[in-house]
């Protein structure tokens, strides 16, 4: 790295940092002799997939270890005070003050008994900085700043009572609360809705940019932390594995890893000609379903093609893992019939026959709690095809090797338990346990949600393939715009239980578009460093017209 | 704070009914006895006059549910009933045995209560050092131990031995205040052995669970003094949950109470209801077992009130 | 499967090895009971409270019994009228914990409400209770503990149970169209086996403490019976003239409490840090 900075510019430097995790009774590495700097005022980026120990040197940078790590070598220094020989007490001066931590879940990290104006004023006034009423003066400034609905009386609330993007913007502040000189970010967005992510990261560039703050973004988004950082650093099992400025590093990776991971979400299912004609596979009518008095779904009506792919698209709390649970039974709805090739299909899954239970299928988010971790892996798959097809002994360990086959795992994968399977591998057999019921409709529950961004695109391109050869169809449920352009050949959008657009993939993601559509797709961050400026500025102009 | 009522009120309902189906436990019970009552109770050779006696006391000449009204409605006025074994009056009976079991208890939770909510919280503060580690042997080994080899350890060694304090508790309400102290000292020393692990350890898993809340780390990295986290942001918190560990171990203190009294032959309501149930007295086994329920499901209703009220979700709805 | 344990067992803590040491030494005591004792379970072999000596090490009872005989057969006696309940305990209760989990609905919802009710009366009160009618005889004694101490079982396995029961992979089973006894000797039995095997540890030390409570009450296995707690009772009177010999079946109590104790805590350990990798 070449370094042009004079020293006085320099506020962070952190070289050949080691820290160890702990599991069970040995100390492993996790991040293995990194070096960090950064200038005041700047933006550094830290990105991997999970494991790649980003958010544990986003934490070293304040000189704190998570209990169960520990750092072990390297230098590590704020602006000139070793961090590594500071004591206890010259590290709490530090902490709040010089350096603050946005961490990732709002909700757990607010004390639940205080209300937030007085938890924003806790470090200014225990760290000397300003009275507890100008603290406050401050902090209804800085929640006007941050765009938070009635600054005046927000932070007179208690952390359960507000929204969990006010809450992640309400921390953005409080860690603004004694002007720090650096503010880690660990995955401050993670956990919000895309159209609520949008709020955040403007707030967030907004305040730094304003108090010109230097900042460690970590997260495993690289179209987020293009938007907010200068500098970015990608990292992988604990290794510095590329480092560049933003710009450069978006246009020009250098490494395989890098290209890797900018060309995800570029996968397109090619498109396919669909017979209106043809008889649906599934075809849900009128249908209506509540949670005690909460009416979730509110008339929904759609119809899936046969070897087809329908992608049920919304944020959270649109309805669209209900509406799986309706087909599969799970929730049987207040009105409305699902019919399954023309047959009614009982409202129950209790009631449903074996064939008709064979014949829908259903993949979900989590592999780790969708197998039987007690349970081999031939167990896993060998059982619906004794139970649906009555196979049993040689013909169905040879069952059950074609299909591993099929998804492209060894076939003595077998003999395996889950928890000696990757992530990815799991979802792999999560689709064999599917498929070993002939099934002609799989409902796929965010299969992708929970993996790293590379191994769900393969999912995905496996996905399609099976479908190409065996001609099942997809109900594919989603939060994910890429998702739903890579795989669908329909779409529906789901907002507040209500379908809002329905129709093929073209159709849909081409303008003009639906109102809500629109928000969603232009929420979605895009590889672009300027997206997140220009997106703004166009949402001004739109609303100032 | 409407919410909050109704949720309260619902409890308290819960707990009134809890006390109603134990009643009507109680009062089966000795109704499911098989064959005849006054036959199994006195044995083949009872005279007939003691019988016929037997059977006036106990009503058994009315049909059950009239009897049941009956009897709880005499139980809420206060009248017990009369003995079988002596036909005094139950209430007369059991009432100085009810005070000095009260008296006992109460002096054995002032000690435990500080003592093991102190050492737990210190334990969790300093959890997994030398201090931690011997007091979770310590607590194993007294959660281990029963009740009455602990009293009897201290009678050999506080009484016997030593001749520090009185081996057998003879204490009466005519007795000086500090007298009674001392006579029933060893008794609630034993009684705050056998409570105050289980409390500790509760307490202690509480704080622990707490300390690991990301909010704590939140605290700790905005820079605030450890004295400050735990006391302005553990501590509030944590009020609940150690209301909870001493309400429902001061339940266990009260039924504990039955086998420490037997030891040091202590005065108390066990003592009586154990020397009741041997001799089959059964109106003063019912009565004195609706008594230790009560007490038992009223602290463990408290514990589920003032936990209700002291969580802040449930004070500021949205 | 054996040979395992017992290198496991030479890794393991030293706590843990003395809590083997402990429950083998009682085991063998309780099996070959008659093969050690040196007189018979009631044999009056001397005088009230005799002395240690060489032809009574701990000396003798009440009514002239050898102490030693009377407490190798008390392992005998209390260790499996303890087991038994536990095992009787924790059948009634997973099997109502279980189907309560699995099945939900007004089932759970009945048995949960009704196991409230049963919990908020303190154990002791309800079986002193009980006996007083029904009499101490060890069949009853047995049938009420279990039962008793089988809603504190129901509590754990449906709470255990639950947390499986909301995995996607009991969810998939249940849409394959499974029957409740799959599910819950497939599904939910082997994942929540760890939990359960611990509890057992730990309430077989309730089971075992609390028999001997009632016994020490005089309410529990009566005599001639020999059994811990009735053995401090009835010597009980001795420690006042500065004898401890009565002390010793108290301690046989806590020491193989302490023992059980110890293999649950290396147990739950190492069931923890299999399910970190």
């Amino acid at each position: 790295m070449i370094d042009l900075t004079p020293k006085s510019e320099r506020l962070l430097t952190m070289k050949g940092l080691c820290i160890q995790g702990r599991t069970g009774e040995t100390w492993i590495d996790i991040v293995k002799g990194v070096d960090v700097h950064l200038n005041r005022g700047e933006v550094l980026g830290l990105i991997g997939e999970s494991g790649a120990g980003k958010s544990t040197i986003g934490l070293a940078a304040m000189g704190f270890a998570r209990p169960g790590c520990r750092i072990v070598g390297g230098e590590l220094d704020f602006d000139g005070i070793n961090l590594r020989t500071a004591s206890p007490r010259q590290l709490q001066k530090l902490h709040g003050k010089r350096i603050a931590y946005v961490a990732q879940s709002a909700a757990a990290s607010f004390n639940p008994a205080f209300r937030l104006i007085n938890q924003f004023a806790e470090s200014p006034v225990q760290h000397g900085v300003s009275s507890y009423d100008q603290a406050v003066e401050d902090g209804k400034q800085l929640f006007q700043t941050l765009n938070l609905p009635d600054p005046e009386n927000f932070g007179f609330r208690y952390p359960h009572q507000v929204s969990g993007g006010q809450l992640q913007r309400a921390m953005t502040a409080m860690a603004m609360s004694c002007k720090p000189d650096l503010i880690i970010f660990d995955e401050p967005t993670t956990a919000l809705d895309v159209t609520t992510q949008i709020e955040v990261l403007a707030a967030i560039k907004h305040i730094v940019k304003r108090f010109n703050t230097a900042a460690i973004y970590v997260t495993h988004d690289l179209a987020v932390v293009s938007q907010m950082a200068d500098r970015i650093m990608v990292l992988r099992h604990g290794e510095l594995v590329e480092e560049n400025t933003t710009r450069e590093m978006i246009e020009a990776p250098q490494k395989e890893y890098t290209r890797d991971l900018l060309s995800t979400r570029t996968y397109r299912k090619a498109p396919i000609s669909l017979e209106e004609s043809e008889k649906p596979i599934l075809e849900v009518k009128n249908l209506n379903a509540f949670y005690s008095d909460f009416h979730v779904l509110k008339d929904i009506n759609l119809r899936v093609l046969p070897a087809t792919t329908m992608a049920v698209v919304g944020e959270s709390g649109s309805g669209k893992s209900t509406l799986a649970r309706c087909i599969t039974g799970l929730l049987p709805p207040k009105t409305g019939t699902i019919e399954f090739e023309g047959d009614t299909l009982p409202s129950s899954y209790k009631n449903r026959d074996k064939e008709q239970l064979r014949r829908i299928q259903m993949i979900y988010q989590m592999p780790d709690t969708a197998l039987n971790p007690r349970q081999r892996i031939s167990e896993i798959i060998g059982r619906p095809l004794t139970f649906y097809l009555g196979l049993t002994g040689a013909e169905r360990d040879k069952r059950i090797a074609e299909l591993l086959e099929l998804i492209e795992l060894p076939t003595d994968f077998a003999n395996r338990i889950p928890s000696e399977l990757s992530g990815g591998q799991k979802q792999r057999i999560c689709i064999a346990r599917a498929l070993a019921a002939n099934p002609d409709l799989i409902i796929c529950d965010e299969v992708t949600s929970a993996l790293d961004e590379l191994v769900s695109e393969e999912i995905l391109k496996l996905l399609q393939r099976l479908q190409d050869e065996l001609k099942v169809s997809y109900l594919f449920i989603t939060h994910d715009l890429a998702t739903v352009k890579a795989i669908s050949d329909e779409i529906i959008v789901m907002l507040q239980g209500e379908i809002v657009e329905q129709g093929r993939r073209d159709t849909v993601l081409t303008p003009p578009f639906h109102e809500y559509t629109d928000l969603l797709l232009s929420s979605v961050p895009e590889m672009d460093p300027d997206w997140l400026d220009n997106l703004l500025e166009k949402r001004q102009q739109t609303s100032e017209r | 704070m409407n919410s909050i009522l109704k949720i309260v009120a619902q409890r308290l309902a819960l707990g009134i009914f809890t006390l109603f189906v134990i009643s009507l436990v109680i009062f089966l019970g000795v109704e499911a006895l098989p064959g005849d009552l006054a036959e199994a109770v006195l044995g083949r050779s009872a005279l007939p006059e003691t019988v016929a006696a037997f059977r006036r006391e106990l009503r058994l000449d009315l049909p059950m549910h009239i009897r049941y009204i009956e009897w709880l409605t005499a139980f809420v006025q206060g009248d017990l009933g009369n003995s079988l074994a002596n036909g005094r009056e139950i209430s007369e009976l059991i009432g100085v045995r009810l005070a000095n079991t009260l008296f006992l208890a109460l002096f054995a939770a002032s000690i435990a209560v500080p003592v093991a909510v102190g050492l737990g919280i210190l334990a969790a503060l300093y959890r997994e050092t030398w201090f931690d580690k011997s007091i979770s042997m310590v607590t194993l080994s007294t959660i281990s131990v029963p009740e009455f080899f602990i009293g009897y350890i201290m009678i050999a060694f506080l009484a016997v031995q030593t001749n520090i304090f009185p081996s057998i508790s003879n204490i009466t309400w005519e007795m000086p205040f500090f007298d009674r102290l001392y006579a029933s000292a060893l008794p609630a020393i034993t009684l705050t052995f056998v409570v105050m692990a289980h409390m500790m350890r509760m307490t202690r898993a509480a704080i622990v669970n707490l300390l690991m809340s990301p909010y704590i780390e939140m605290a700790t990295l905005k820079g605030l003094p450890r004295w400050r986290v735990i006391l302005m942001h553990a501590f509030p918190n944590a009020l609940s949950p150690i209301i909870n560990v001493i309400i429902i171990n001061l339940a266990f203190l009260v039924v504990g109470v039955v086998v420490v009294e037997v030891v040091f032959v202590y005065p108390g309501l066990g003592q009586l209801l154990v020397d009741s149930v041997s001799s089959r007295d059964l109106p003063v086994v019912q009565a004195s077992c609706l008594i230790f329920a009560a007490t038992y499901v009223l602290l463990n209703l408290t514990a589920d009130i003032l936990s209700i009220v002291t969580n802040p979700r449930m004070l500021h709805p949205k | 499967m054996f040979s395992n344990f017992l290198k496991e067992l030479k890794n393991a803590p030293f706590a843990a090895q003395l809590g083997v040491f402990i429950i083998i030494v009682y085991l063998i005591a309780a099996i070959f009971a008659p093969l050690i004792a040196p007189y018979a379970e009631t044999e009056i072999i001397g005088d009230v409270w005799e002395e240690m000596s060489s032809k009574s090490w701990l000396g003798t009872d009440q009514i002239g019994r050898d102490l030693f005989t009377r407490l190798i057969y008390g392992a005998r006696n209390t260790i499996s009228i303890a087991f038994v309940t536990t095992i009787l305990s924790f059948f009634i209760g997973i099997c109502g914990g279980f189907m309560a989990a699995v099945i939900g609905g007004w089932i759970d919802q009945g048995m949960s409400r009704f196991v409230d009710i049963m919990m908020s009366i303190p154990i002791l009160i309800f079986a002193l209770m009980i006996l007083s009618v029904l009499g101490t005889s060890t069949p009853v004694l047995i049938g009420v503990i279990a039962v008793l101490d089988s809603t504190r079982v129901y509590r754990l396995s449906r709470a255990v149970a639950m947390d499986v029961v909301v995995m996607d992979f009991v969810e998939a089973a249940k849409l394959r169209g499974e029957n409740t006894w799959y599910l819950m000797s497939r599904e939910v039995l082997p994942n929540t086996l760890a939990p359960l095997v611990a509890e057992f540890g730990l309430r077989f030390c309730f089971v075992f403490l609390f028999i001997s409570s009632l016994s020490f009450l005089g309410l529990g296995i009566q005599p001639p019976t020999a059994d811990w707690g009735s053995m401090v009772r009835e010597n009980s009177g001795a420690i006042t003239f500065g004898i401890l010999t009565p002390l010793v079946p108290a301690a046989a109590i806590a020491i193989l409490t302490i023992g059980v104790n110890l293999v649950v805590d290396w147990f739950l350990h190492k069931t923890a840090g299999i399910k970190d990798s």
